[in-house]
């Protein structure tokens, strides 16, 4: 939204006293630049106010060519590429939480303008290419689900992480409509679900599944017994259900995924708001088995959150230092590793699909980059892949967040905004 | 002889600016109150009340300061010292919305700051309860 005048005279205020540090390139790779944590009266907040397409589509770099395969769609969130070639892209938006201070009820109004008015679809749609020419026919492939957004086929089990359980259909290759309703592998955590997106992938042998459970608050201001279980990755035995914690402390763990040839778990992160611009800032990490990575007492490392009562100094001694920055408030929602298909320049690293901010005067993130590797770890600066979701007088047309490889060569990403699933493909293929 | 009646100013403020007036100290003094709880005991939840306890605390002393500017402009006494118990009330509501903002920092991020605050803010009401409800406040000499 355009902030009224109320708004902006003091927002420039706090701007100009803060320096204005507009320059996130400090804030990419392993050891980024983390200024001093600073709020003013009050919070940084710009959200973009949607716009339209009109006949125009992302932009894409050269020799790249970007189509909308499904639109109208009921807040697209991660896709799944099946076997076949076929597409299964969740649908659905979930959260139960209350509102706490008079604060939530303003920031509340103000972050729903830069969203999607369309109700929580719930559901899953099938989207499949008949001949093999790009355009994908629509169909739905389950209903009444609970905001899902995890999703996972290992052999004939296909896993769905609702917002409140890991739910299994029986699949079939070239199924288009599941058979019944899904039996309930396990509950996740869904009290409040503040943080409620529930990520998941497979691990490499099929035997667990990773789902991503995030915080219950920004930092624990809905109260300590609200974060039982919280801001965790847990492992899931793929077949009884049964579960433990796999890594503590990540704030809001919205994608997961495994690196082929190492089978390493990797995740991006969304790292806390209200500390100003360029902090704190949101990562890519391969998750170990049992670390702890900060939240809520402390941020890439040791860096000490002095918001946290009572603090934990033991805690923020064992924590982990997360392995790449990719900037603070971009929102990173969608991780999927590349393939040489997607041609030379994006065939070694990951993309991401970055929601953008809401926290920062100047929006950041509303793009997809890839994150260039070498060696089978992140090695450079991200390269933007997919932009102009945002337009020149800062307002959005789409926001990304699940990114999907398609083994053919293409990367499919889900715009909760737009309502759409784009598919970019590399030309040089052809 | 004749009688006279040098009665120029009300008894009192009338009964909603008095309901009005009345009504910030308690809401004042309870936000003070939570805060010392959530500063001695880290439970977040009183923090949230001080915030709602100092909401009703400008709604209340907004319509008050409504109701004591309106009254300086009616009454007949319009000097400085008549001033003092709206420019109370008024400074009274901004260091209170000043207090709000505070209070809209996440968790242990508004402190020292927002229980400093509604101490001066609880203090300040009170003292212009005090004067509001003298013969100053209603319009009369001091």
């Amino acid at each position: 939204m355009k902030l009224s005048p109320f708004y902006v005279a003091p927002l420039s205020l706090l701007l100009l006293a803060s320096g204005a540090s507009a320059q996130q390139s400090q804030q990419y790779g392993p050891d980024p630049t983390l200024p001093e944590p600073q709020r003013g009266l009050l919070p940084d907040m710009t959200i973009p106010e949607p716009a339209e397409w009109g006949d125009e589509t992302p932009t894409v770099p050269d020799g790249y060519t970007i189509t909308a395969i499904a639109t109208d769609l009921q807040i697209p969130r991660q896709t799944l590429v099946l076997p076949n070639g076929d597409i299964l892209v969740a649908e659905g938006s979930g959260g139960n939480a209350p509102k706490l201070k008079p604060k939530d009820f303003i920031a509340g109004y103000i972050k729903s303008q830069g969203t999607t008015s369309v109700e929580s679809g719930n559901r899953l749609t099938l989207l499949r290419d008949e001949n093999g020419d790009g355009n994908y026919e629509q169909s739905v492939f389950a209903e009444d689900l609970n905001a899902p957004y995890g999703l996972a086929l290992v052999d004939n089990n296909l896993y769905v992480a609702n917002q409140d359980a890991v739910v299994r259909f029986d699949y079939e290759e070239g199924q288009t409509e599941a058979s019944g309703p899904p039996e309930e592998l396990t509950k996740l955590p869904a009290e409040i679900n503040h943080h409620w997106t529930k990520a998941m992938t497979a691990s490499a042998d099929g035997e667990f599944l990773y789902v991503g459970i995030g915080s219950n608050s920004n930092i624990t201001e809905r109260g300590m017994a609200a974060e039982v279980n919280r801001a965790e990755v847990w492992e899931i035995d793929a077949e009884t259900g049964l579960h433990r914690p796999y890594a503590t402390g990540l704030r809001n763990p919205t994608a997961l995924t495994i690196q082929p040839d190492t089978d390493q778990l990797w995740a991006v992160v969304n790292e806390r708001d209200e500390l100003g611009p360029d902090l704190v800032p949101d990562y890519l990490t391969t998750v170990q088995e049992g670390g702890f990575y900060g939240w809520p007492y402390s941020y890439w490392g040791q860096h000490v959150d002095p918001r946290v009562r009572p603090q934990d100094p033991d805690k923020v001694e064992s924590a982990i230092s997360p392995d790449y920055g990719l900037g603070s408030h971009v929102a990173p929602l969608g991780l999927a590793f590349s393939i040489p298909e997607m041609g030379d320049e994006f065939a070694e690293g990951v993309f991401i699909g970055e929601h953008g901010s809401w926290n920062r005067n100047d929006p950041v993130g509303y793009k997809v980059v890839f994150v260039p590797f070498s060696n089978g770890e992140p090695d450079g600066e991200p390269i933007d892949f997919v932009t102009g979701f945002l337009t020149d007088d800062s307002r959005t047309r789409g926001r990304p967040v699940g990114v999907t490889i398609d083994p053919d060569g293409a990367l499919i990403i889900a715009d909760d905004l737009t309502n759409a699933v784009w598919r970019v493909t590399y030309d040089g293929n052809d | 002889m004749t009688a006279t009646d040098d009665r120029t100013y009300r008894s009192g403020p009338n009964p909603f600016h008095a309901v009005m007036l009345a009504g910030t100290v308690p809401l004042f003094l309870g936000a003070t109150l939570c805060d010392y709880a959530y500063s001695t005991s880290y439970h977040v939840q009183w923090a949230t009340f001080a915030s709602w306890l100092n909401i009703g605390g400008l709604i209340f002393a907004g319509f008050a300061l409504l109701c004591a500017v309106i009254g300086f402009f009616r009454s007949s006494h319009r000097g400085a010292v008549n001033m003092i118990y709206p420019a109370l009330l008024l400074l009274t509501w901004v260091l209170g919305f000043v207090n709000s903002l505070v209070h809209a920092r996440d968790v242990w991020a508004m402190m020292p700051a927002g229980f400093a605050l509604s101490i001066v803010v609880a203090l300040l009401a009170g003292t212009a309860a005090w004067v509001g409800f003298s013969r100053l406040g209603a319009g009369g000499k001091p």
